[in-house]
């Protein structure tokens, strides 16, 4: 495997998590909820996912219970802002502190503990192939997992009467009720599966990217998942360029960074997030108000009656 | 036998009252709608109309009384069960998502499993059929007020309803269309469906309907037949005290020295679908109102916005205020030539709804008057002047100095107008100043705008409302497609050539794209 083939193959596993949260965080948003908490999801996600898959000795597992912490902490959050309808900023941070916390207390035992590398696909024939065998047909389940949500996603939302019937209760709730549609329920159904993909996200980075456990280790990742949403303009293809767009970057700089080409570290590191921002905005440039954001996003909602 | 299922009122309204905390909104309101029939709902914003229209639509679950739908008693649990049964609604508040296209919006309100493919054919179609002109893959946003009403009538169509309501359908109509739409409900009410039809223009509920129940705060006044009753005893009803004509304001009309001139006007469409203006000549004098007519979404938003300097114009000379030319100078400027200006967006545009209205008087007076001074606003001031708007205008406020948003639309509007005119400007600029008013704010808005034109101002109504135009306005002029006709006095008008000049043949909004 040359060099090139290495960075490549690191770039789409430092872009997969990314785009698996953004992709729940995307749904979310256009139903009309902000949730700020991906951040505190996914650090549930990974804790959880980790403990589950080394005590019970499989990585099935060790996936299931990170989804499931996910979802369930999308669950409180859903609690909060839709049943009590509450601010959805506030709630949205608490979660993300709560998470951590909670996180930390969960994974303490599990700290020092390794997992074996998941076997990543081998198709004979096509994974041998010269040059790009590796990368279209070496990756992980993950991977093909997170591509293939990308595309169910933007089909969902662009072309299914469910996926219609979500933006319309994201762009104005007040009507959308009006015409009968289910807000709330619609809206919980959608913060569950931002929670599933949060959660998802952190049990990659526990049990594939790492493979072991440390306190705080999503590093930010949740909110930059939250930031690709808002510069991708809540448009999947737009969230999958700017995922791997980050990844690229985040993996080139630790090369600059290691090869000593004369740039503060800091500088580098900063890189990816300069890098980003540019290229989505440029993206979003010139088209007016059809980028807007969803019209009643993170507005509470309580149904008239 | 026959005569009796004949008979049987398609659905009933028993004794229904809603009540929010202390407010009865609804008051033990008896309804019955046949088959076949128009029956006509009146009432002042805040009788209780929407609530009774929500309830039946299934939005407002009644805190009392009983629905009888064909025979049978109902419970309308939710919007969706109200088309089950076969009841369809035009929402006066549109209920349109603004970044759907047409036939998403149209789509997203019907219970079935049609596909968008399927939906997007049926709404050409009937689209084509009642002549209501609308493009499908169209952004709604893109949309003028008009167009968005024919999005919902278009969807209640859709659903092939057995009942039909319709809040305030033809403000946004020329005559042709309100008579187009006319013919239509006639032709579905002889297909024996029954409409409910909500309206504030008393002629024309004379002209379409043979029942009316009238409310008054929440309760049920009379139920008359409108062909018997002049529409001035129908509107004393409603309002509970004989509501007057406007009284003209005196022999002025027109003459003075130009208060506003505009002056080959020319700007090109800010968005796609929009029209820009055309080489626009105008004069409005001291002491005259001139009203501009046309039907909404032909240059009126832009017209309004280079007036007033939202959108300035290539050339200083383009646009002049007090003698003065001013298209490069921005509202505040414009302002302190005595200008006023009332756009037509009641909330968002005139007010901040989430803002008290001290606060927002404080938006228009800022730069002239003496709420600022020395860069701070002095809010025992800007609560006066908020409180003598509301005085003099008679704006009905809940609390002292409520938010915008906590007041009906007829006395915001009133509070709105009233905003501007009570600096007594020398120029006052109004789009659509009583769209979707109630009778009684209407009438106070108008004589305001005349009252104003009698002490020497001069007024330039833009409006959709032809009615409007024939009571208050000196001259009328008519846009259609960006351009704009001569003003004429409006003895020279009819109500036909107004609509066949609104109607006139222009070129399509992408091809003058092209153009500029």
């Amino acid at each position: 495997m040359t060099a090139f083939e290495a960075i490549l193959l690191t770039i789409v596993t430092a872009s997969t998590p990314l785009l698996i949260a953004a992709m729940g965080e995307l749904v979310a948003e256009r139903s009309g909820v902000l949730n700020l908490g991906v951040e505190g999801m996914m650090a549930m996600g990974a804790a959880c996912g980790f403990a589950a898959a080394v005590t019970f000795d499989s990585t099935i597992i060790g996936i299931a219970v990170g989804v499931l912490a996910g979802t369930a902490m999308a669950g409180l959050f859903a609690l909060a802002v839709l049943g009590l309808a509450a601010n959805q900023v506030g709630s949205g941070l608490a979660l993300t502190i709560f998470g951590l916390g909670l996180s930390g207390l969960i994974g303490a035992p599990f700290v020092g503990a390794r997992r074996d590398p998941v076997s990543p696909l081998a198709i004979p024939g096509l994974t041998d192939l010269p040059g790009v065998g590796r990368l279209m047909f070496g990756q992980d389940a993950f991977v093909y997992f997170s591509l293939a949500l990308t595309v169910a996603v933007a089909l969902f939302l662009g072309r299914s009467r469910s996926g219609l019937t979500l933006r319309a209760i994201g762009e104005n709730h007040a009507s959308a009720h009006a015409l009968g549609l289910p807000v709330l329920r619609t809206r919980l159904l959608a913060l569950l599966f931002g929670g599933a993909c949060a959660g998802l996200a952190g049990v990659y980075l526990s049990l594939i990217y790492t493979r072991f456990w440390s306190p705080g280790m999503t590093a930010g990742r949740g909110w930059i998942a939250l930031a690709l949403v808002v510069f991708a303009a809540w448009r999947p293809a737009y969230a999958l360029i700017g995922a791997y767009l980050f990844g690229t970057a985040t993996v080139l700089q630790l090369h600059a960074q290691a090869g000593q080409i004369g740039l503060p570290a800091q500088l580098l590191s900063a890189a990816p997030y300069v890098a980003t921002i540019l290229a989505l905005v440029l993206l979003s440039l010139g088209r007016g108000r059809a980028i807007g954001a969803p019209g009643s996003l993170g507005q509470p909602f309580v149904p008239e009656r | 036998m026959a005569t009796s299922i004949a008979e049987r009122p398609l659905v009933e309204l028993r004794g229904v009252s809603k009540r929010y905390g202390d407010l009865l909104a609804n008051d033990r309101i008896d309804l019955a709608l046949h088959r076949g029939e128009i029956h006509a709902l009146l009432g002042e914003n805040g009788a209780g109309k929407s609530t009774l229209v929500k309830i039946l639509y299934g939005v407002v679950e009644p805190t009392a009384g009983d629905i009888v739908w064909e025979g049978r008693h109902v419970t309308i649990a939710s919007p969706v069960e109200a088309r089950r049964l076969g009841i369809g609604m035009v929402f006066q508040h549109f209920s349109l998502f603004d970044q759907m296209t047409v036939a998403e919006n149209v789509a997203v309100g019907l219970s079935g499993a049609d596909s968008l493919k399927d939906v997007r054919a049926r709404l050409v179609e009937i689209s084509r059929g009642y002549g209501l002109g609308l493009e499908p893959d169209r952004a709604v946003w893109t949309l003028s007020a008009g167009e968005r009403q024919r999005i919902e009538i278009v969807r209640c169509l859709l659903q092939d309803p057995k009942l039909i309501i319709l809040d305030e359908p033809t403000s946004v109509l020329t005559p042709q269309e309100a008579e187009a739409l006319f013919e239509t409900l006639e032709r579905l009410a002889s297909e024996g469906r029954a409409i409910l039809y909500i309206s504030h223009r008393l002629e024309e509920v004379r002209r379409l309907c043979r029942s009316a129940t009238i409310l008054r705060a929440g309760r049920v006044v009379a139920t008359v037949d409108p062909r018997a009753r002049s529409a001035r005893e129908i509107a004393a009803l409603m309002v509970g005290s004989d509501v007057g004509e406007v009284k003209p304001h005196g022999p002025s009309g027109g003459g003075g020295e130009a208060a506003l001139s505009l002056r080959h006007l020319t700007l090109p469409p800010a968005e796609p679908h929009q029209w820009g203006l055309k080489d626009i000549e105008l004069t409005v004098c001291k002491g005259e109102i001139v009203g501009i007519a046309g039907v909404a979404g032909n240059g009126q938003g832009e017209l309004f916005a280079a007036i007033s300097g939202e959108q300035l114009a290539p050339r200083p000379e383009n646009v002049i205020i007090a003698g003065r030319a001013c298209g490069r100078i921005g509202i505040d400027g414009r302002r302190r030539l005595g200008a006023a200006f009332v756009p037509e967006e009641r909330l968002g545009h005139a007010a901040v709804p989430s803002h008290r209205l001290s606060d927002n008087a404080v938006l228009s007076h800022h730069a002239s008057g003496d709420v600022v001074r020395g860069g701070l606003v002095r809010f025992s001031a800007a609560r006066r002047l908020a409180r003598a708007i509301a005085d003099t205008f008679d704006v009905r406020t809940p609390e002292r100095d409520p938010l915008a948003r906590q007041l009906s639309g007829g006395n915001l509007q009133k509070f709105a107008v009233g905003r501007e005119i009570i600096r007594r400007p020398a120029l006052l600029v109004v789009n659509q100043p009583t769209w979707g008013v109630d009778a009684g704010a209407a009438r106070l808005i108008r004589q305001a705008l005349v009252d104003l034109a009698g002490e020497g101002a001069a007024v330039l109504v833009i409006s959709q409302d032809l009615d409007e135009l024939f009571e208050i306005a000196d001259r009328i002029a008519v846009i259609h497609s960006g351009r704009l006709t001569e003003a004429r006095p409006r003895a020279a008008w009819t109500r036909e050539a107004i609509g066949l000049e609104m109607l006139a043949a222009g070129e399509e909004p992408a091809e003058a794209a092209h153009a500029a």
